[in-house]
């Protein structure tokens, strides 16, 4: 039996960065909201306290932040002649659960995407013409929005973390000491950079002697302590080494927990229900508008929950999958290339360099989650893809979120992977190596998709989410390219040698990558090629708004928690200012 | 606050939780597990947070094995011996209590595949798809020593995997990694063989708390110090050797030592 609830003026599925942004906003402007979170409740002095935050087995390899698959997981292949699989055991990408969910248990590297990032067809295609956009069955397209357009949005993200970086570009003037690539900034970073310890010391040096322009990472482990807007407060960042994987016990590492829920969960009109996984939206007979949505909790109690706006704000997994399983917007479908939920699913093409002195000790163990120097020369369109043969980039890093042993313990080309020798190895090089990470932009190709598994299911008897995913050509050809420029920076460091681990060989679920899946619910500028317009409304059900990087039409070189939350920024602001005024599509077509 | 006084606070909310036991030790009452959750909640007007209730780790207690058979026992430390072995240079997986780890990561919620998904259909995946078994890990690793013992046998005139001598151990465990040892009773060796690798690393670098890791000596062994809260004064020490002792999340030897 399902019990119909009083109803609220806006439902957020799930409360992790985007839900706990667009709840603080649209209760701002008076609205009844109510989150619905299908994880536990979580706060930092209960759940990852400074006593034991530190644990290496718990958190990264037992998984104890991480959406557990063991009743809800999807399936995969790298192609539609595959069977797609079950991904029994989390690898690849590590899903978040919970409230705060992925942004607990992040880095905190805080990126802009570029100007020209938003027209990644349209720029490419008049720079280097049209195969260049074509190759490779690529189906890239402009967002719809405009990095000018998100400015003021990137920067309320930043206020609300207090970003701690340097800026290259100040209203069109380039500042020295920061990224002279990045588009403009209205204002200067909340604080000032983090401290670099020696290796991403030592990375900048290399890159600048090789003519390119080393910045210390923008990062949300905050180098001082700050109060946000919301009177949020943060601490100074202690560079244990523990982000990412896991939780920051001191309150150090921006999360929605540090940042947000301190100011949101007091107020009146907004409330929080724990342990409710929602099935689906509910949709009126003509599938036009939705009328709220059905959730059942940890007791097993079904309810329907009406509500005037429903915000979907969980992981874009599952975004993607509960619209598939509501029958909002038409199913993609690769063979005809025809329908839009689903279509452009990306990732993020990863690769690095790890590094082998004699003569420097490194201490590796002295990190954070974006404790890095990097550079940004062979990013995006920031250098000339004449003749590349591929379009895209990425950032080079020379970064030490920590030296957690069980994972970073780098060992020289050769080594064996256990036995004497590789003691040997790690005795000798753990605290004389690093690694150069190298990030990489995923671009959307025809046969990346996402969609409903026929044949495997969950324990409420709803589909899960099929992934067909591979890299291909156009992105092999990126990461091998600026793969080759991080190993110019390795060289010149002097290090007794090198290792590349490039990208080869098909997408595994297997290795850790990056938690950066993309696309699936897209924007753009029309119904026919997009899921959602520029205010991340579906075209279809217009009182459906869908969050996060579910809307990246192909993924650019930088983590996306920035774009994200400057995406829902953006989209709060239409709601709050034109959508409640007059219900409705907000993009006419 | 002086670095110690830091420590202290660490060790201080440690100890909230301290006395709470593992598998293989006294039941205690779990206040808080943040993984499972519990009933549906509704927040509403505060910040909830229950004063003395801490999700804290559940590390591994008692002596001997509860998982492993004395058969299972005499491979798992033959095998670890030779994936980590003794020498002057740092300790072997075997005196850094690898055994006694894996028996008690085995015996509890990691053995039963409480991260896993273990429901059908099954189909042969490809590489790139992972893990597709039915197996838990700990039936894994019940599964795979026995075939492994039977297939040393078979080919050493009955000898089990630990009877063999180092170098003919060596070369199965290569077999095994590369996936060229046939084994009986529907396991896959390659399959194993890299969790076994894995959860020996884990043993071996984890926090002493899980049952490895003795004495910190394989952090020592690397010059890793451990779970310390807070770097700061050396972020800028660029190149020089860390002095820290290090410490676990239940502090270090040191600190509970009786004054003489």
């Amino acid at each position: 039996m399902t019990t119909t609830l009083k109803a609220v003026d806006a439902v957020l599925v799930g409360f992790g960065w985007t839900g706990a942004i667009m709840g603080q906003q649209l209760c701002d402007a008076g609205l009844e909201v109510v989150a619905l979170e299908r994880g536990p409740w979580r706060d930092t002095s209960t759940d990852f306290a400074t006593g034991f935050a530190q644990d290496e087995l718990r958190y990264m390899w037992r998984h104890h932040l991480f959406q557990n698959v063991s009743y809800d997981t999807l399936t995969v292949r790298n192609n539609t002649a595959q069977n797609a699989l079950p991904i029994r055991r989390l690898g690849a990408f590590l899903l978040g659960t919970g409230v705060g969910s992925g942004g607990v248990h992040w880095n905190g590297q805080i990126w802009r995407f570029l100007p020209s990032d938003f027209q990644a067809k349209s720029h490419n295609q008049q720079r280097y013409g049209k195969k260049a956009v074509t190759d490779y069955d690529l189906s890239i397209q402009d967002w719809g929005v405009t990095y000018e357009e998100l400015e003021p949005h990137y920067d309320q993200f930043d206020q609300l973390c207090g970003t701690s970086g340097k800026a290259g570009n100040l209203n069109g003037a380039i500042q020295p000491g920061g990224n002279p690539f990045e588009g403009p900034r209205s204002r200067e970073y909340p604080t000032p950079p983090m401290i670099q310890t020696y290796a991403p010391t030592l990375f900048g040096q290399a890159a600048a002697s090789l003519g390119r322009h080393p910045f210390p990472h923008p990062t949300g482990n905050l180098s001082e302590s700050y109060v946000n807007p919301l009177g949020a407060q943060l601490g100074a960042c202690t560079y244990c080494g523990f982000c990412e994987k896991f939780g920051c016990g001191n309150y150090s590492k921006a999360s929605p927990q540090t940042t947000v829920l301190p100011y949101l969960m007091r107020k009146p009109n907004f409330s929080l229900r724990t342990e409710c996984e929602v099935l689906r939206v509910e949709l009126t007979a003509d599938r036009k508008r939705a009328t709220g949505v059905t959730y059942v909790n940890s007791a097993g109690e079904e309810f329907f929950q009406p509500a005037e706006l429903v915000i979907l704000s969980a992981y874009v997994l599952q975004n993607v999958r509960l619209m598939l399983l509501s029958g909002i917007g038409r199913p993609y479908d690769p063979v005809s290339g025809e329908g839009v939920v689903g279509r452009n699913y990306a990732y993020q093409t990863m690769s690095s360099v790890n590094v082998f002195f004699d003569d420097k000790i490194l201490n590796p163990f002295i990190g954070a989650g974006a404790l890095a120097t990097v550079i940004d020369d062979f990013n995006g369109d920031n250098f000339d893809h004449s003749g590349l043969g591929f379009i895209g980039g990425a950032y080079v890093a020379g970064m030490v979120t920590g030296g957690r042993p069980i994972e970073m313990i780098y060992t020289p080309e050769g080594t064996p992977a256990w036995g004497l020798d590789w003691k040997h190895a790690a005795a000798k090089n753990y605290l004389k190596s690093f690694s150069i990470s190298v990030h990489g932009s995923c671009m959307s190709h025809r046969g990346n998709y996402l969609d409903l598994d026929p044949t495997y299911r969950d324990v409420y008897g709803r589909p899960m989410l099929r992934m067909t995913f591979d890299f291909t050509g156009n992105e092999h050809r990126m990461s091998d390219y600026v793969t080759d420029r991080a190993a110019e920076v390795a060289r010149a460091m002097n290090p007794r040698e090198i290792k590349l681990n490039r990208r080869v060989g098909s997408f595994s679920v297997v290795p850790y990558q990056t938690t950066h899946n993309t696309g699936g619910a897209i924007m753009g500028e029309n119904p026919r090629d997009s899921v959602v317009n520029k205010f991340l409304q579906c075209w279809d059900v217009p009182n459906v708004f869908s969050l996060g990087s579910g809307a990246f039409p192909q993924n650019a070189g930088y983590n996306p928690t920035g774009t994200v939350a400057a995406l829902t920024y953006h989209a709060a602001r239409e709601i709050t200012t034109r959508y409640l005024r007059a219900p409705g599509p907000l993009v006419q077509t | 606050m002086s670095e110690q006084n830091e420590l202290n606070v660490g060790r201080r909310l440690f100890l909230i939780g301290g006395t709470l036991a593992g598998i293989g030790g006294t039941a205690a009452a779990v206040l808080h597990d943040g993984e499972l959750g519990g009933p549906p909640q509704t927040f509403k007007d505060a910040v909830p947070w229950a004063e003395g209730t801490a999700d804290s780790p559940p590390g591994a207690s008692g002596t001997g094995y509860v998982f492993f058979s004395a058969a299972e026992a005499a491979f798992i430390e033959a095998a670890v011996g030779r994936l980590i072995p003794s020498d002057p240079v740092g300790p072997g997986a075997v005196e850094a209590g690898v055994p006694f780890f894996l028996d008690r990561q085995l015996a509890g919620l990691f053995g039963r595949g409480d991260h896993f998904y273990l429901v059908g259909p099954w189909a042969a995946g490809t590489p790139e798809q992972g893990y597709q078994g039915r197996f838990t890990p700990a039936q894994l690793y019940r599964a795979a020593i026995a075939a492994i013992d039977a297939h040393a046998a078979d080919g050493a005139s009955g000898k089990s995997f630990s009877q063999l001598d180092a170098a003919a151990q060596d070369t199965m465990l290569k077999a095994l990694e590369k996936g060229a040892v046939a084994l009986a009773g529907g396991v896959d060796g390659k399959t194993f063989f890299a969790m076994l690798l894995q959860n020996t690393r884990e043993g071996y670098f984890g926090d002493p708390i899980y049952g490895g890791n003795r004495n910190m000596a394989a952090w020592k062994m690397i010059g890793f110090p451990g779970a310390h809260y807070n770097y700061r004064s050396w972020v800028s020490r660029h190149g020089e050797r860390v002095t820290l002792e290090p410490v676990g999340l239940k502090g270090r030897p040191a600190w509970t030592a009786t004054e003489p």
